[in-house]
């Protein structure tokens, strides 16, 4: 294969993105509206409202402040405006991004009210815009991409084909040398044995094993049931999957047939072993996965869809496929690839795959995704535990 | 062959997965088996709907479901040949 190709933004710290946002950031809940304000006065910026960030204490919110550094710091973004209550940890987040070389100032509320702070944080926020927007893309190589993977709604036809069609890119893409990532700890019950012998090494295989039993560990901890309607969904259900073994088989196509893994993440946690698959942990739900694959720098995402599954992110692009004919008909404004020909078998999963890496790469270039067409943006913090 | 009515992933799997709509009781059937690329015949002896799972055999009461070659889950009740497969006689050995 000659090497593939796709236009991206070269970022300060090299990294490539494929979108160019000012994303106007709030370290809290508080600061919500004031962040809102200025997305709504400087035109083309991003506001990121979230519900959180008040409160939290150890690794629960050690997370939080991965999470939004992660987020200003994907390569899809081009600089942040960052807004909390006080200065103190809306510092520690511009800190954390101004660390990739990109522009980025903070400002607070306390002191301020929210009429000054949203005056002199937007006056910042139209200079950020103003240069980001003279960004040219340039021709990059495909081991410059990140690319994430998860996902939604799964029904049967999702372990046949669609998650396939992504595990056939995975293993075509991963001898090139892109980055790539799977999660959804508790989605591979059933299936860990064979998640755990997919790591490049016994050592990978354990670490993935002991965060796998620790999430179970939670399950255990709280369930009053079977979790039937929770995990599978009301929706899985309705589409034919019947257990959370069987949605694990299906879930574990994604990675291919052949590609290990090499590392496991913590939640949002940016890799460093170099390219490859990585493994990270955690939520299965879709945009709580995506935003925390999103904040560790993946810059574009993969998402199977059975039933439906509508997610977007404000910042990581989210190609979405079905192999469900009925659901590729019926929700057709979602789906940015239709592999239903799989199962009538007019097409194979090799042709679906490269059908796939060219409705990405063709993402990549600029071409929106369904998902952004409709507005899709979900922004969804995991919580480890409650506030202090 | 012509496109398949269900289709099964290995052939030691008990179950296949119904890919068309409009499956009712009675009619014959032509599935796939994918990792073998072998043609099987089975009756539904339901309705199945799009993406639901006929039985390919016979499964008592507490067999492992095979599927992926794996085991998903067990039987709640004894499944008959062609009969639909889900949450009403297969449940999760997990949680």
């Amino acid at each position: 294969m000659d090497r593939l190709r796709f236009w991206g933004y070269r970022r300060e710290n090299g990294r490539v993105g494929i979108r160019n946002h000012v994303v106007i950031l709030p370290l809290d809940d508080l600061s919500n509206a004031a962040c809102e304000a200025v997305a709504n006065n400087i035109k083309g910026c991003l506001a990121l409202p979230h519900p959180y960030g008040r409160l939290q204490f150890g690794e629960d919110l050690e997370l939080h402040f991965r999470t939004l550094i992660g987020t200003g710091s994907s390569p899809n973004v081009a600089a942040v405006v960052v807004i909390g209550i006080e200065p103190g940890w809306a510092g520690r987040v511009v800190e954390g991004i101004a660390k990739t070389g990109k522009s980025v100032e903070g400002f607070a509320i306390e002191g301020n009210g929210d009429l000054r702070t949203i005056e002199k944080a937007s006056r910042k926020a139209k200079e950020f815009i103003q240069s980001a927007s003279e960004r040219r893309r340039e021709e990059c190589d495909i081991r410059d991409l990140w690319i994430s993977v998860k996902c939604g709604e799964s029904d049967t036809t999702s372990g046949l084909a669609s998650n396939p069609t992504v595990g056939n890119l995975i293993d075509k893409l991963d001898p090139l040398g892109v980055t790539s990532c799977f999660g959804e700890t508790s989605e591979i019950t059933g299936a860990e044995q064979v998640c755990a012998s997919r790591g490049e090494t016994p050592e990978v295989g354990r670490k993935f094993l002991a965060a796998w039993s620790a999430y179970n560990d939670v399950i255990e901890q709280f369930k009053t049931n079977d979790l039937s309607e929770s995990q599978p969904t009301k929706g899985n259900i309705a589409g034919g999957l019947t257990t959370i073994e069987e949605k694990a088989f299906g879930n574990l196509e994604k990675i291919g047939r052949k590609t290990k893994y090499i590392e496991v993440l913590k939640p949002a946690e940016t890799p460093a072993k170099g390219p490859g698959l990585y493994f990270m942990d955690t939520s299965s739900a879709a945009a709580e996965c995506v935003t925390l694959q999103a904040a560790a720098g993946f810059v574009v995402h993969l998402f199977p869809t059975g039933q439906g599954n509508v997610i977007g992110n404000p910042i990581e692009p989210v190609i979405k496929l079905t192999a469900n004919p009925r659901t590729a008909r019926e929700m057709v404004e979602h789906i940015d690839l239709d592999v239903s020909g799989i199962l009538r078998r007019e097409m194979t999963l090799d042709e679906a795959g490269d059908r796939l890496i060219e409705i990405t790469l063709r993402t990549c270039n600029g071409r929106l995704t369904a998902a952004e067409a409709l507005g899709h943006r979900e922004f969804v913090l995991t919580r480890l535990y409650r506030s202090a | 062959m012509s496109a398949p009515h269900f289709l099964v992933h290995t052939k030691k799997d008990a179950v296949g997965v119904v890919v068309v709509e409009g499956v009712q009781a009675g009619m014959p059937l032509t599935g796939w088996v994918m990792d073998t690329d072998a043609t099987i015949s089975v009756a539904a002896r339901d309705p199945i709907p799009l993406g639901h799972k006929i039985a390919l055999r016979e499964i008592k009461k507490g067999e492992a479901i095979i599927k992926y070659g794996h085991d998903v889950g067990q039987a709640s009740a004894d499944v008959g040949e062609g009969r639909h497969v889900h949450v009403h006689n297969v449940k999760t050995k997990r949680w």
